[in-house]
């Protein structure tokens, strides 16, 4: 393999670990009005992301950051082309964000609902807008000659880009729910159980459609496996589910996320951003890639930190694994 | 309306509104933590008390500066995207590796400490403070380092078949003179703003409320004002070594901040000009002989070019234009930095003065106190305004115009758009911040347990949590 493709590799890695982390910190900021019946509940829902939700945020970070130094036409094309889907995702997460910081800074319920409203809008916007904006890169999008995007906002409100994202919606909502079961206790617990096996199904519907339409659109025997795969990941985080065996699903839903972006970065290669309008402008992983000598220090330095980041990143989730209830249940020991 | 203006303003204020919170992290992550090792080395209440009276600050703070620098992030491509094409090979590298070195210890270890209190083991505790503070702090150096290349690049060649600056050597780019003194610049800038929002709430609650917590605040005042001195006194040192690398670097950004129309030697600094700042004629000024030459050489006759002489000489480099930046605003906010840095580190000497020994602070400092922030808060933005606006017309300097690093196919009315929404929110944001910040200062030190309170999960250990 050579650099520039080492990095799309990389640059797909970086992806999943965001979408398959903050997938399920999206997942619990959306329930978190609906599941969450009441002040403590809420409070043990958002306890459950609380300590690493902004860790998981980083991932996007440095997906973007990595973007630019590996792919700096891929990353110029895309933010300016995606501006106004890139800017609401934005907005979106700067609400979400001081949301989850500053709901418990004050005690009254007034302050904290109008901050839980903010938490479940700004988790719901990036998971819909990041399947509509990925669906769009895969499908292709119109890049003229000179690399820039011609099209306008409402070029990626597409009927595939659409279905796109309410599969990303919706997997992260299961995913998130799982995660719930998982960490939980109590009412909420089964509660989130419950309803993982219901939004599962609808999330199952959506993903099939929308891996389908990927392969027909531009399938490859590999991005088969893959979505196959993807497939199966589902349908056992369900049947686990169904069973109350939590880690196993939780590790499922992680499977599908993981899969389904696999799938597309396969399907997408070697391009890294199709043109609609000729192919000849496509943006490719040798013509949007850096110098080989700026590859191999990022190289370098990605081969080094990521193991000790996923190394820190994991005691964090040993650190916190004990299961959080709401304090009028049981107190936690 | 004409969209590079537009993503202009944007960028100023996206980033000045960033850098209002990031020197606020970087110094109060590590004086909490020096605040937890006094606690955890001495066991005295007071110090736990002071961890989390300011822990609570620092994190209200901190939430606002991690969701404005998401869109430090994404805004070069977004808003800079020819910018970004042209630079990416050297420029994206500094940013990647910020990302991930530091965000994700800071975020990490941040929510490791939140949540930590009580379940894990004290000095593991710790340190998971001390490390987000490091993070911070090598987050900053990266940063600048990029940033530096912009002002003065290095370790590059330009492949013209390509349109785009490459890298050739990274330690050059890491290690260049601007990026290292812009650091040391930077850091200890942090720290006096930091030391200030120390000061400045302590004595405020020393005046208001004199018989609670006193010992606890007046260590807190001290140690604030300490922090402003020295780093004062730091900043001033690095910042004249700075200005030399610039004198070298860009000397029109030098003769723009002191206006110097003719080159001269010796060179006097103007504190003070009244009248137009065109070069034709001077009202009245007042005048210090020999500053300006040995602040740009080093040495008090030295020789300090003028931009007449400059622009001719760009005119023959890089062809005819304009190649000065806007004189008064290059003019003003460097000496506005340097005043407000200098009126900081005075007004917290004359603090210590006032409280040595067991004196209170008397009404007037106190009043004094509470403006005692903004001093540094203003500096450092008046300082950045003053680093990208002086090296105008440039994006990259000598390389690369502002105009032709804006994204060309923006519309204005989606630039407005950005533009307007991210300033409403913004603003928003800082007046809640402001009130949170208010509240709890108003709170005063929250109480422990005989045990030191972090005990398991009960509502008061999760004060600092959700």
């Amino acid at each position: 393999m050579d650099l520039p493709t080492i990095w799309f590799v990389l640059i797909a890695v970086l992806w999943i670990g965001y979408l398959v982390l903050e997938g399920f910190d999206f997942g619990v900021g959306i329930l978190l009005p609906a599941l969450g019946r009441n002040e403590p509940e809420r409070r043990a829902m958002l306890h459950t992301i609380g300590p690493v939700w902004d860790g998981n945020e980083v991932w996007l970070l440095v997906a973007g950051g990595a973007t630019f130094a590996a792919f700096p036409e891929w990353y110029a094309t895309l933010f300016s082309g995606f501006y106004i889907a890139l800017f609401l995702i934005l907005l979106a997460l700067i609400f979400r964000g001081v949301a989850i910081e500053y709901r418990n800074k004050r005690p009254e319920l007034a302050w904290r609902t109008r901050w839980d409203w903010l938490i479940a809008a700004g988790s719901f916007v990036p998971a819909l807008l990041w399947g509509v904006a990925f669906a769009n890169i895969v499908q292709g999008v119109p890049i003229d000659a000179d690399k820039e995007f011609t099209g306008t906002f409402f070029t990626l409100l597409n009927p595939y880009a659409i279905v796109g994202g309410l599969t990303t919606l919706t997997l992260c909502l299961t995913h998130g729910a799982i995660f719930l079961a998982l960490k939980t206790d109590g009412d909420i617990r089964a509660r989130a159980n419950r309803w993982a096996g219901r939004i599962g199904l609808v999330a199952a519907v959506l993903a099939v459609a929308f891996l389908g339409w990927t392969l027909m659109l531009r399938g490859n025997p590999a991005a088969v496996a893959t979505s196959l795969l993807a497939a199966v990941a589902l349908v056992g985080a369900l049947v686990a589910n169904r069973l109350g065996r939590e880690g196993w699903a939780f590790l499922g839903t992680a499977l599908t996320i993981g899969l389904a972006v696999t799938t597309l970065f396969v399907t997408l290669y070697p391009n890294v951003m199709p043109s609609s309008t000729d192919p000849a402008f496509s943006l490719t992983i040798e013509n949007a890639s850096s110098t080989d000598y700026t590859l191999t220090i990022m190289t370098v330095v990605a081969i080094v930190f990521v193991p000790l980041v996923l190394l820190y990143q994991g005691w964090t989730y040993w650190v916190f694994r004990r299961r959080v209830s709401a304090p009028t249940s049981t107190v936690e020991p | 309306m004409d969209p590079l203006l537009l993503a202009r303003w944007q960028f100023a204020i996206t980033t000045v509104y960033h850098f209002l919170f990031v020197p606020l992290t970087i110094s109060l992550a590590f004086t909490v933590a020096g605040f937890q090792t006094a606690w955890y080395r001495t066991g005295k209440e007071q110090y736990l008390r002071l961890t989390k009276f300011f822990g609570t600050l620092f994190l209200i703070n901190f939430a606002v500066g991690v969701v404005t620098g998401i869109v430090q992030e994404f805004q070069f491509g977004m808003n800079w995207s020819d910018y970004s094409r042209f630079v990416g090979d050297i420029f994206g590298a500094p940013l990647a590796i910020e990302g991930l070195l530091a965000f994700f210890l800071e975020s990490t270890f941040l929510g490791l400490w939140i949540f930590g209190w009580g379940r894990l083991p004290k000095g593991v505790h710790l340190a998971t403070i001390w490390i987000a503070a490091i993070g911070t702090v090598l987050s900053a150096y990266f940063i600048l380092a990029a940033n530096s290349w912009m002002q003065y690049p290095v370790g590059y060649t330009v492949n013209e078949a390509a349109g785009r600056a490459e890298l050739t050597d990274i330690v050059a780019v890491l290690t260049s003179p601007m990026a290292l003194v812009t650091f040391v610049h930077t850091i200890p800038a942090a720290f006096m703003t930091g030391g200030a929002f120390v000061t400045g709430i302590a004595s405020w609650r020393l005046l208001r409320h004199p018989d609670t917590d006193r010992p606890a605040f007046r260590t807190a005042a001290k140690v604030g004002a300490w922090m402003v001195v020295v780093s004062g006194l730091l900043v001033a040192i690095t910042g004249d070594i700075q200005a030399r690398v610039m004198t070298d670097a860009q000397p029109m950004k030098m003769a723009s901040a002191e206006a110097l129309w003719e080159t001269s030697q010796p060179a006097s600094f103007s504190i003070f000009t009244i009248g137009s700042l065109d070069g034709s004629e001077e009202i009245f000024s007042i005048r210090i002989p020999y500053l300006l030459s040995f602040m740009a050489t080093g040495d008090p006759n030295g020789k300090v070019e003028g931009i007449n002489d400059i622009q001719a000489r760009y005119e023959e480099k890089f062809g005819p234009g304009d190649w000065t930046p806007n004189i008064p605003v290059a003019y003003w906010s460097f000496r506005l930095m340097i005043g407000a840095g200098i009126l900081a580190a005075a007004a917290a000497a004359w603090f210590l003065w006032l409280m040595r020994r067991d004196r209170l602070p008397t009404r007037f400092m106190v009043a004094t106190a509470i403006l005692l922030p903004f001093l540094p808060l203003a500096a450092n933005s008046i300082g950045w305004i003053f680093t990208e606006m002086g090296r105008q017309p440039w994006i990259v300097w000598g390389l690369m115009t502002t105009p032709n690093g804006v994204s060309p196919s923006n519309p204005w009315y989606a630039v407005a758009l950005t533009l307007v929404t991210f300033t409403l929110v913004y603003g928003g944001l800082a007046l809640v911040e402001l009130s949170l910040l208010l509240r709890q200062i108003r709170l005063g030190l929250p109480t422990v347990g005989p045990e030191s309170a972090p005990t398991g999960e009960g509502e008061p250990a999760l004060a600092l949590g959700y």
